[in-house]
């Protein structure tokens, strides 16, 4: 393992040592918890079949396996980022079968035949979604790790309002919501991004959204 | 995370029968938070059971005049739904009031009402637990409990129900559907189907092994203003420490149930008779065996309070 002070360690690995002492750390609790079981059984594998990003993906996998951990560890499709990896914080957010979810607390044998779409999905250096734009534009991160997630929501979020679907900020139920900051911000919620870039986010959508700010 | 073995259910009866039958088998939907658990090894099934293909996520109008609820009805979908949003707007309310909208997505009718305790101790596999480890002890008496129940709990257990959802049906007389492992079906009240923890918190619910919600039937509209009012640490995104699901009518009476207090939605029609006399007069009725710790002692003001406001709006 390169040390921390090395200049070619590349942040993948910085990532993946970090990860190591993390696991290091957390080993006796785990260890507490196997203690109390019977003896595990062995791995079992299933094939699953979806398209992500308009690609069909055959993978034999784990029924462990997440669909967050297929996109990233099986597909390398590592725009798709791990924060939490318990629904907490949406770093992991993708649209699956049009609607977004939590690709860290589903199963990927669950989605035999499903569509995901991935940031990588959504656009492309060279011809970046509108959103995507939009982000760039209003300097709608930091550091950008909760970024991929924020945009797959983002672009969720509009198409959620333009079907009319209803949240807490919306002032009457049977009213068609409307596009503003406190939607957005209501909407968005299950995104968290720890630099605080909130409120250039909450710009750049509303600017994809047809809004002024 | 424990390795199991996976199948898709084929009918609702051959998924209890393939529950009852398999050792450490667990039914999944949604997911939300079973896999959490899985991941956390608070739950390890051996045996998954796949119910998302099951024909259960559609929304009917009963004979009755009222709603049946589809078991695999997604959050997001009941919330939205035109019917839900008309005439039952506290369920849509509650609803849009817990999680994210990712989770919404995926959350199901009877995952929410199965969804299990965010009590610190139960998600601690190094703390004590009688819900996790019958028998080990409780942590949360005497520890970090400003988020658990003041009231219907036990010496054994003080957790609290997260669900927002469940207060909203407990408020419209909601009726659980079930297919049990013989094959047979029957209907359970909700007031009845979440069980306090007394000496056997590890029960939660009234169902037998292997028994899956098919449906959740609502009864005919109640009418009246529908409101439902979330208090928490954050402005969206977080559990309870407070909510209020109320249908309150032009005369004054109406129903309401308490969510974040209790081991279930806290409901009592004594409480309800009291609604003329005020807020005061309805938490009294319904805290007065209440048993909270000293972090968690607020709850009964703000739960008056909380009820106050909601009595408030109703007027407007």
């Amino acid at each position: 393992m390169d040390s921390i002070g090395n200049p070619r360690i590349t942040r993948r690995e910085l990532l993946k040592t970090g990860a190591g002492v993390a696991a290091a750390l957390a080993a006796p609790s785990v260890a507490l918890a196997r203690d109390k079981q019977d003896a595990a059984q062995p791995p079992v594998v299933s094939k699953v079949s979806f398209e992500i990003n308009g690609k069909a993906e055959t993978l034999e996998l784990d029924t462990r396996t997440s669909l967050l951990d297929a996109l990233r560890e099986h597909l390398h499709l590592t725009g798709t980022k791990k924060g939490c990896d318990h629904g907490q914080c949406g770093a992991c957010t993708v649209i699956l079968d049009g609607r977004r979810i939590n690709a860290c607390l589903t199963l990927a044998v669950m989605h035999e035949g499903a569509k995901v779409t991935t940031i990588e999905g959504l656009g492309t250096p060279d011809k970046l979604h509108p959103m995507q734009a939009a982000f760039v534009k209003h300097d709608g991160y930091q550091c950008g790790y909760c970024t991929p997630g924020q945009i797959c929501s983002a672009v969720a979020v509009l198409d959620e309002i333009k079907a009319g679907i209803p949240s807490l900020a919306s002032d009457k139920l049977t009213a068609r919501p409307r596009v503003n900051g406190d939607e957005i911000r209501e909407r968005m919620s299950g995104n968290l991004c720890r630099c605080g870039a909130y409120s250039n986010i909450v710009d750049a959508i509303t600017e994809v959204a047809g809004k002024r700010t | 995370m424990k390795a199991f073995t996976y199948e898709r259910a084929a009918s609702p009866a051959q998924a209890a029968e393939a529950a009852a039958r398999k050792p450490g088998a667990r039914f999944i939907a949604g997911g939300t938070n079973l896999l959490d658990l899985m991941k956390l090894e608070i739950e390890t099934p051996q045996h998954l059971i796949d119910v998302n293909g099951l024909a259960l996520d559609s929304i009917e109008a009963t004979p009755e005049g009222g709603l049946r609820i589809g078991a695999l009805v997604r959050n997001t979908d009941l919330a939205a739904d035109r019917r839900v949003r008309r005439d039952y707007a506290l369920l849509s309310r509650a609803l849009l009031a817990g999680a994210s909208g990712q989770l919404r997505n995926k959350a199901t009718t009877a995952g929410n009402l199965l969804q299990r305790t965010r009590c610190p101790y139960f998600y601690d596999t190094n703390q004590p637990c009688n819900k996790r480890v019958p028998g080990s002890g409780c942590a949360a008496i005497g520890g970090f409990s400003r988020q658990l129940a003041v009231v219907g709990t036990s010496d054994a257990c003080i957790a609290s129900h997260p669900s927002d959802m469940a207060v909203a049906m407990r408020v419209l007389d909601a009726t659980v559907e079930t297919v049990r492992a013989d094959g047979t079906e029957r209907s359970i009240p909700l007031a009845d189907f979440h069980k306090l923890p007394g000496n056997t918190p590890h029960r939660e619910t009234a169902l037998e092994t292997g028994e899956l919600i098919t449906a959740v039937t609502l009864p005919k509209p109640l009418g009246g203003t529908h409101l439902y009012r979330k208090v928490r640490d954050r402005a969206s995104y977080a559990f309870a420490l407070v909510s209020v699901g109320a249908v309150i009518q032009r005369d004054g009476t109406g129903r309401i149930a308490v969510g974040g207090v209790a081991p279930k939605p806290w409901r009592m029609q004594a409480a309800e008779a009291e609604l003329k006399n005020g807020a005061k007069a309805v938490t009294d009725r319904l805290f007065a065996d209440a048993k909270p710790t000293s972090q968690n002692a607020f709850k009964v003001q703000l739960a008056e309070r909380t009820l106050a406001a909601v009595l408030l709006e109703a007027k407007e």
